[in-house]
């Protein structure tokens, strides 16, 4: 036994472990850490449930407040150095991921905001929902920064995982577990169709880091393209799957509806900007030299996205499944900036990884608002979320009204509010790319849309006779709506950054597009 | 000193504060609070204005141009530059300084005014919503910021026509006003567009600098949109009839908006871009003969109207021709001096008759009133201080600025110049006469008032802005006095680095005892107008109520008591072919076409989206084929492309 030790050991290698970049995660441990730091509490403190609430909540914030200064810290490193990488070439810390890492943060503060007032109105658990949502967050964190296939796929385990418990948090209610156990299922089988795309682009390149990967694709010439090709396709399944684009889609209007509303408004905003980071990093990073091939497939998919999100989100009679089906709609907006990505790259041009990033940027505020108001319109047991709950709705509550206006107003993309600039955006970087098809059947998209947005408008300002009849006949009037501390910060935040982002987005283009130029080498 | 004119969009941005937290929490802050607030705010910025033009007075002559870019809108990629700033210069700060100047009486007067009105929080809202509006108009560095602002002021005109919507003539004015205004907009629009593709900018400054590479064409095109536009605003034939309409509004408005402010927009517009127009001489003359059929037509229809307001309302419009009438000279400081004047002694004059229908319960009826100055003494001194103002009598304000624009037209010569001169001539005559009808009818002769009415005075609150704009009339002249060129004409000299190089054909050295000659020419109508009104009018109407000059008149007086039937006549066209057309286009080519492609979008999409809900099971296993499916034609797809 010894003997055969001492054969061995001179001839495996010693394990060279990677020199520990801490900078470069510590956003990632800061949120991990605090997610453990929640969970050990809840574990250890018995007697006190509000000292275990109180401090769980100071203790997410103060994660995600360490996170967010050590991303400035690596925005600031990054616009001095450029973009590097770290980790033996696994993680890669540039523009990319800090915008999409910073998106990912905030869709997480806002969560949590809007999480609070819901844990207590349902009586669930405080800590747990604080410990998941961060843990969610510290996995697309780090697909952000994931410059392998194999991390990628780590990654989005990590928050894929936690998202399946998010969405059945609500244990009493059937939708809530249904929806859980659905996303489980659906999830997990993408998820091997995306690993089965990770080892044929293995088969194809002999390597999974990216980087490696485009190295490799620059220096030979393949005989057989047929493997890598279909690895392509496969990669895209898995993560269309996650952006909750079309044909992969089906699942995005139950598990929207079904789970928890701020679980919903997180994951609406912040599953899309990660998974659209590692599309973004893969296909045109990676596999920009057969951009040829996959750039019809992306066609295809924004083209079906856009059809699926109008058309369908136009029969639904239930706020969230419309607001679900609007966000297949909005990937399919996403996929024009991916479609073009690299294409406006030279001189004056707006390259389409800037307009998609941006775009991702405004959908997480303007999503998560407008799941915001739905949930503080909901009552509860999370109901009270169909059409008709909002009929008449701005006589009786002209605030909310007004702020679900704005939310649907940008999501239209009306001018002075981000989703106007957003829309704007990305037409542009097709139109500069020479893709007119893509930016008129997007603008065709964004006009039928505005027939699904404005009849939710129309529907709350338009007067309610039921309710009139029902207050005539002396029944009960409807309660008072309110709005917790929490929802109410949130609803401010998102609001004040749709119009702030319609009226002067300048500078967060300019970060935008900064951001797609300091790429890791 | 200099710091305020960066900071020049406080202006704006004070009533728009103001208007926000009015809308907001007005019914909370309540009646009087909130138009004191409302007061406030626009207070605080006259303060501002007046700093800001200390600040650029302190700047040397030729630097008296000062553009603060805010932010940009888009820049950074393409050509696309949307740059929102301000441009303080001479021109600019005359506009706020008399816009923030009797806003503020007009804020304090409503404060009387509407008193005990149930939506008296929402109504000093929109006015400090049109006053932030209309500071943004004058203050901004570009067209598309002007025209924001140009939008805004629309926007709470139709607001406060329609203020008392529960009145269905108030409501029809609003709409009426907002289609019209519509129109010009569309000129102001394609102006816009025609030159951000030639020039590739619509900022002020590089605009005007490469106005004179295009071609005349293109220029005399802009020009003329640009005067649509105005046209619009400033109620000029053919787009006027909204304005006498407008009266349906609270008094206070039509003082403010439809008299001191808002119309004068076009007036600005034209003078702020005047450049375009210099290079372009036929411009000049269409805008000069539209201006001169206004003043003319507007001041023949005063002459019979009865309702107190819809007298003031034409001759409003008519001294708007006046003011393009001096534009299309070239003499836009005679304009914008007229402009300020006009704001003066106009102002004076609504809130006047505001007071009397005030006193006498809502009566606007002239042929109700007489002798009313015995009951209200402080209204009638002012009223008839504005009134000697606006028929020209020397020393008030209204001589000089028009006796300026008589002049200069004058001078102009050529046929141009003496035919608008002879207009204006004209136009005087009638402009003395019926503001003479007008203060006999109201405050002298016989008093026909209903007898159940008993007029009173309005309270300080509301006579105070009645004596600083009386004494603004009388004194408001000093301000430009001719003759002593150049020392004493203060307003045109401080114009002149906005207008430079433009400001018409100078009055030669030579030619001063011409001018003075014109003078008394000129103070000669107004007095002669005032003869003949007070010999017609001095014993007020007689006992069977009607006008003397109604008998005389005869058909000629009916066609002038509805304003040539231009309302009539646009409602026949509108009524008839316009109507028959709009049959046409919506049963046959909208109904049919465009319907019936709408109508199978919405089915398509419908049907679309039944669909797609059928395969929306809710089966897991089906979407997980789904899922299959969609992989297996990636798949496919990626197969015919192996190579």
């Amino acid at each position: 036994m010894t003997a055969w030790l001492a054969v061995a050991a001179p001839i495996l290698p010693p394990i060279a472990t990677p020199r520990v970049d801490w900078p470069t995660v510590a956003p990632v441990v800061a949120m991990f850490g605090a997610a453990l730091a929640i969970v050990l509490l809840r574990a250890l403190v018995r007697h006190s449930r509000r000292l275990v609430d109180t401090t769980s909540v100071v203790l997410a914030f103060a994660g995600m407040a360490t996170a967010a200064g050590f991303l400035f810290y690596q925005w600031h490193l990054v616009r001095e150095t450029g973009g590097y990488q770290t980790f033996a070439g696994a993680v890669a810390v540039d523009g990319l991921a800090v915008f999409v890492q910073a998106i990912v943060l905030g869709a997480c503060a806002l969560g949590v905001l809007l999480g609070l007032g819901y844990v207590r109105r349902e009586a669930l658990e405080l800590p747990e929902l604080l410990a998941l949502l961060l843990l969610c967050t510290t996995g697309m964190m780090v697909m952000a920064q994931a410059n392998d296939l194999v991390v990628v796929f780590v990654a989005l385990e990590v928050f894929s995982i936690a998202l399946y418990v998010l969405s059945a948090f609500d244990l009493r209610r059937a939708e809530s577990q249904e929806a859980g156990l659905k996303y489980f299922v659906l999830g997990a089988f993408s998820s091997a169709i995306f690993l089965y795309g990770i080892a044929l682009t293995y088969g194809a390149t002999g390597t999974t880091s990216l980087t490696g990967i485009a190295t490799f694709l620059a220096g030979n010439t393949l005989t057989h393209t047929g493997l890598l090709l279909a690895g392509f396709a496969l990669l895209l399944v898995g993560l269309g799957f996650k952006v909750a684009a079309a044909p992969f889609h089906m699942w995005t209007p139950d598990v929207y509806e079904g789970a928890p509303t701020p679980i919903t408004a997180f994951m609406s905003a912040a599953t899309k900007a990660a998974a659209f980071g590692a599309l973004l990093r893969i296909f045109a990073g990676s596999f920009q030299l057969y951009v040829s091939d996959w750039r019809p497939v992306v066609f295809g998919l924004a083209v079906a996205s856009l059809v699926v999100g109008t058309v369908a989100a136009a029969v639904q009679t239930d706020v969230k499944r419309m607001l679900a089906y609007s966000s297949i709609g909005h990937a399919g907006f996403v996929l024009i900036g991916l479609q073009v990505a690299n294409a406006g790259a030279s001189g004056n041009r707006l390259p389409g990884t800037a307009a998609a990033l941006f775009y991702l940027l405004v959908y997480a505020v303007m999503a998560i608002g407008a799941f915001g108001v739905v949930q503080v319109m909901t009552q509860r047991g999370d109901t009270h979320h169909a059409l008709s709950d909002y009929r008449g709705l701005a006589r009786t509550e002209p605030a909310i009204a007004g702020l679900l206006t704005l939310f649907l107003l940008a999501q239209t993309g009306v001018p002075l509010t981000g989703g106007f600039v957003a829309k704007l955006a990305v037409f542009r970087s097709a139109v500069d790319a020479g893709q007119y098809q893509l930016a008129l059947i997007g603008m065709l998209a964004a006009v039928i849309s505005a027939f699904v947005y404005l009849r939710l408008v129309i529907t709350m300002y338009a007067p309610n006779s039921d309710a009139e009849n029902a207050a005539a006949e002396g029944a009960e009037p409807a309660p008072r709506v309110r709005i917790d501390p929490g929802a109410g910060i949130a609803l401010f935040l998102t609001a004040a950054a749709v119009l702030v982002l319609g009226v002067m987005p300048n500078w967060t283009l300019d970060i935008a597009h900064q951001a797609t130029q300091l790429l890791a080498k | 000193m200099e710091r305020f004119l960066d900071f020049a969009w406080v202006i704006p941005a004070l009533p728009a504060l103001g208007a926000v937290v009015l809308l907001v929490f007005g019914k909370r802050i309540g009646e009087p609070k909130s138009g004191w607030l409302a007061t406030g705010t626009i207070g605080a910025s006259f303060v501002w204005s007046l700093f800001t033009f200390l600040a650029l007075q302190s700047q040397a002559g030729d630097h008296r141009e000062h553009t603060y870019t805010l932010w940009q809108w888009f820049a950074g990629t393409g050509t696309f530059k949307v740059p929102m700033g301000v441009l303080v210069d001479p021109l600019s700060v005359v506009m706020i300084l008399f816009v923030t100047g009797i806003g503020t009486l007009i804020h304090l007067y409503s404060i009387g005014y509407m008193h005990g009105d149930p939506r008296f929080s929402r109504f000093f809202a929109y006015l400090n919503l049109f006053a932030a509006s209309m500071l943004t108009l004058v203050l901004g560095s570009s067209f598309l910021v002007t025209f924001m602002g140009w939008e805004g002021v629309g926007l709470c005109s139709y607001l406060l026509i329609s203020f008392w919507f529960e009145r269905n003539s108030a409501a029809v004015a609003g709409k009426k006003a907002f289609v019209t205004n519509r129109v010009g907009d569309v000129g102001f629009m394609l102006a816009m567009f025609l030159m951000f593709s030639k020039l590739g900018t619509i900022e002020y400054l590089p605009a005007f600098a490469g106005a004179h590479t295009l071609s005349h064409g293109t220029v005399t095109a802009i020009a003329l949109l640009l005067f649509v536009g105005a046209m619009g605003k400033s109620a000029q034939v053919p787009l006027h009839i909204w304005l006498p309409d407008a009266m349906e509004g609270p008094t206070p408005v039509s003082a403010l908006i439809h008299a001191a402010t808002m119309v004068t927009a076009g007036v600005f517009l034209l003078c702020r871009a005047h450049v375009f127009l210099d290079i372009s001489p036929s411009a000049h003359v269409v805008v000069a003969w539209i201006g001169a059929i206004t003043a003319l037509g507007a001041a023949t229809v005063a002459v019979r109207q009865n309702d107190i307001k819809r007298v003031l309302a034409y001759s409003t419009v008519s001294q708007l021709g006046y003011m393009f009438m001096a534009i299309g000279v070239g003499a836009y400081g005679a304009a914008i001096f007229h402009m300020v004047t006009h704001a003066f002694f106009k102002a004076l004059l609504f809130l006047g008759s505001g007071a009397v229908i005030h006193g006498l319960h809502d009566e606007q009826d002239m042929r109700r009133m007489g002798a009313l100055r015995k009951f209200m003494p402080i209204t009638a001194g002012t009223f008839i201080f504005g009134w000697l103002a606006i028929a020209g009598v020397v020393p008030f304000a209204g001589f000089w600025s028009k006796d300026e624009i008589l002049a200069k037209a004058w001078f102009y010569g050529g046929p141009l110049g003496k035919g608008l001169w002879a207009v204006g001539f004209v136009a005087a005559l009638l402009t003395a006469f019926y503001m003479t009808r007008q203060v006999l009818l109201v405050f002298y002769g016989n008093n026909r008032v209903a007898e159940d009415v008993h007029p009173h005075e309005s309270p300080v609150i509301m006579t105070f802005p009645l004596l600083v704009l009386a004494a603004l009339s009388f004194f408001g002249g000093f301000i430009s006095l001719p003759f002593t060129k150049p020392n004493l004409e203060f307003l045109q000299k401080w114009l002149e680095p906005s207008i430079v190089g433009s400001t018409g054909r100078e009055i030669a050295a030579s030619s001063f005892g011409a001018g003075f000659l014109l003078s008394l020419v000129a103070l000669g109508i107004g007095i002669s107008g005032i003869a003949i009104g007070v010999s017609v009018y001095k014993r007020g109407l007689p006992a069977d109520g009607v006008d003397p000059v109604e008998a005389r008149l005869g058909v000629v007086g009916k066609v002038l008591a509805n304003a040539y039937y231009f309302d009539h006549g646009v409602a026949r066209v509108v009524s008839g072919p316009v109507t028959w057309f709009a049959r046409l286009l919506a049963d046959g080519v909208d109904g049919k076409v465009i319907d019936g492609a709408v109508n199978g979008i919405g089915r398509t999409v419908r049907e679309g989206g039944v669909g797609l809900r059928r395969a929306q099971t809710g089966l897991v296993r089906n979407y997980a084929l789904g899922i299959a499916a969609g992989a297996v034609l990636l798949i496919v797809f990626m197969v015919t492309r192996v190579s």
